[in-house]
């Protein structure tokens, strides 16, 4: 991300246009309307406008009607949306909820990969294959993600069995059946699924720091967990950025694990706005499933900018 | 630091030093360890699964199955979950998007690096603004209808499109930046229009920027359910979608052995991709996000 901020460093060490530049031949070099003409914008931006911005602008728009699947005319109706889905709870619920499974997503996911990237820091075999290996589950389907600790977390399943082998009895807690615990559960899940990601920001954060740092902080006699702490993870603080943003957003958007594995359950407990949406639209409650979407993006584009900004502020401090 | 030094001066050097090689010694156990316990098992139960009968699966767990029907299970799988359609149908939808996806955005990510005007910085900051928003999945349903587009590719590729945009514009207009304009600047004296300066000269130096962004945006269309069952509902078949519904379907309740047969089926290919290519695949994906 920091690409955006060193770009006006980059062209000013262009040669600015002079009044010479008059003459036909530099008029071809500099960058004009007729080099790099605005029409190669529109395509994108025509796509955007489109696919994204209009669904969004209507978002503002079918959040206050009674747009459903059960009549074909469409009528304002005011806030009397949200006023319902406030009364009822579901709102503030609903809200809580994602937000909770955001914060657990980004410390355990930022947690694993980092503490992956710090084992599998060093260039070998063992280590490169061992990478390999965590990558996998980025590859696959979260919903495929979702099913095999569906079957793992049973009561009676494989979990349990191994814990019953080391405690020496029968253990059969209902990883996905608890209404405190199971949303850590499931943020657990979605956190194996992308640490792999996670690892390799942060090793790729470790490779920038220079040789020569760390071979000052040795020949200072720094031990090993001084400039781990002193020297190495200040200079991650873009890896952190990056990762910590990503995995807050992104959970915040979150679907497939969530559905996969609990569905939103036990006792709604689970139910993160994505699954409310997916769940009243199948209902043909399209406006109260526009409703929430509207609020999932006012929470998203409320949280985002303070989150990126104050990550921002830290790495410049430091 | 330097009012450290002298203290811990000699610690190092003699705890510390045979620390480092105890750790030296001990790091490939606890990485295996790891791999096995947190990849192993997971995948295992998923392979040892798709390996039994459905009687034995009834109750998913670790153990061989008694007799291997992997390739009955993949076989059934194979007809009953509709894959061949369902590849076709991932294929259908992730081939046009990423191509639109990477010709457009880095189209537009081009002029947006090159001509800093204020109109294309506000042009900038709302192009890049999908990276954090979510989009509108329930309306984007309405608008398809409107444009008669509902249910089909075409619209599935648009709204990926739109989802998608962002991402490209971003990777590439910070890439476009790090870039001298001299070659271009080159080619036009040469004569070259924009669009040939654009297709010669600019798109072959994206070549690794758009390598990262193929694998981001391969991995998330291919494996997308949830904007999925919101545009295309069960009009067209994709991998994904299927999954969904032979792991939801009364008929396939309990059937663990189709289910992970079909995760095996779904996932082999990528598995594939990432052992072939793994070297380009983790350059690729590291190269983007931390500069």
């Amino acid at each position: 991300m920091p690409i955006a901020e060193k770009a006006p460093v980059l062209e000013r060490i262009t040669p600015p246009p002079t009044p010479r530049a008059n003459t036909k031949r530099s008029v071809a070099s500099t960058i004009n309307r007729r080099t790099h003409p605005m029409w190669f914008l529109a395509p994108a931006f025509a796509i955007l406008l489109v696919f994204f911005f209009l669904p969004t602008l209507f978002n503002f728009i079918y959040a206050f009607t009674d747009w459903s699947g059960f009549k074909s005319s469409i009528n304002p109706t005011g806030l009397d949306n949200f006023t319902q889905l406030a009364s009822d709870g579901t709102l503030f619920r609903a809200i809580r909820i994602t937000l909770v499974y955001a914060v657990l997503v980004a410390l355990f996911q930022n947690l694993f990969g980092f503490a992956l990237a710090v084992l599998l820091e060093r260039d070998n075999r063992v280590n490169r294959i061992a990478r390999i290996f965590f990558l996998i589950p980025v590859l696959m389907s979260a919903l495929a993600v979702g099913y095999i600790f569906q079957a793992l977390l049973k009561p009676e399943g494989s979990l349990n069995g191994l814990i019953g082998v080391v405690l020496g009895r029968t253990f059969d807690y209902a990883w996905l059946g608890d209404t405190t615990w199971t949303i850590v559960v499931v943020a657990l899940i979605h956190s194996w699924k992308w640490m792999g990601l996670s690892m390799l920001i942060y090793l790729a954060g470790l490779k920038t720091i220079p040789e020569d740092i760390l071979e000052a902080a040795r020949i200072d006699g720094a031990s090993r967990w001084r400039t781990f702490w002193g020297i190495k993870s200040p200079l991650l603080a873009p890896a952190v950025t990056f990762n910590v943003a990503t995995a807050l957003l992104g959970s915040m958007n979150g679907f497939d694990i969530v559905q996969a594995t609990t569905g939103g359950g036990p006792a709604r407990t689970t139910e993160i706005l994505n699954i409310f949406i997916y769940r009243t639209f199948g209902q043909g409650l399209f406006a109260q499933a526009t409703a929430m979407s509207l609020v999932l993006f006012l929470l998203v584009a409320l949280l985002a900018f303070p989150v990126i900004r104050t990550l921002r502020k830290r790495e410049e401090i430091l | 630091m330097t009012a450290a030094a002298p203290r811990n001066a000699r610690r190092p050097h003699a705890t510390g030093a045979s620390d480092a090689r105890i750790w030296t010694r001990l790091q490939p156990f606890v990485a295996t360890a790891l791999v096995l316990g947190l990849i192993g098992i997971p995948l295992w139960l998923v392979v040892a699964t798709a390996g039994k009968s459905q009687g034995e699966a009834l109750n998913p767990d670790l153990s061989l199955p008694d007799n291997w029907q992997l390739f009955e299970n993949l076989r059934q799988v194979w007809v009953d979950g509709e894959v061949p359609a369902a590849f076709l149908g991932s294929l259908l939808v992730v081939v046009p998007t990423v191509a639109g996806v990477l010709t457009f955005g880095s189209m537009a990510a081009w002029i947006l690096a090159r001509r800093a005007t204020r109109l294309n910085a506000v042009l900038y900051a709302l192009g890049i603004s999908g990276i954090v928003l979510p989009p509108a999945v329930v309306t984007v349903v309405l608008l398809l209808r409107q444009l008669g587009l509902a249910g089909s590719a075409v619209g599935m590729i648009g709204v990926y499109m739109g989802i998608y945009m962002s991402t490209v514009i971003f990777f590439v207009t910070g890439f476009v930046r790090t870039i001298p304009t001299s070659l271009e600047e080159a080619a036009q004296i040469d004569g070259a229009g924009p669009f040939t300066v654009f297709r010669r000269v600019v798109l072959p130096m994206l070549r690794p920027v758009l390598a990262t962004a193929t694998i981001l945006i391969c991995l998330y269309v291919w494996n997308d359910v949830f904007y999925a069952f919101f545009v295309i509902g069960g009009r067209i078949d994709t991998l994904p979608l299927n999954l969904f519904r032979v792991a939801s379907a009364g008929l396939y309740l309990n059937n663990w052995h189709l289910i992970f047969a079909y995760v095996v089926l779904m996932s082999l290919p990528l598995v594939i991709v990432l052992a072939v290519a793994q070297r380009k695949i983790i350059s690729g994906i590291t190269s983007g996000a931390v500069k």
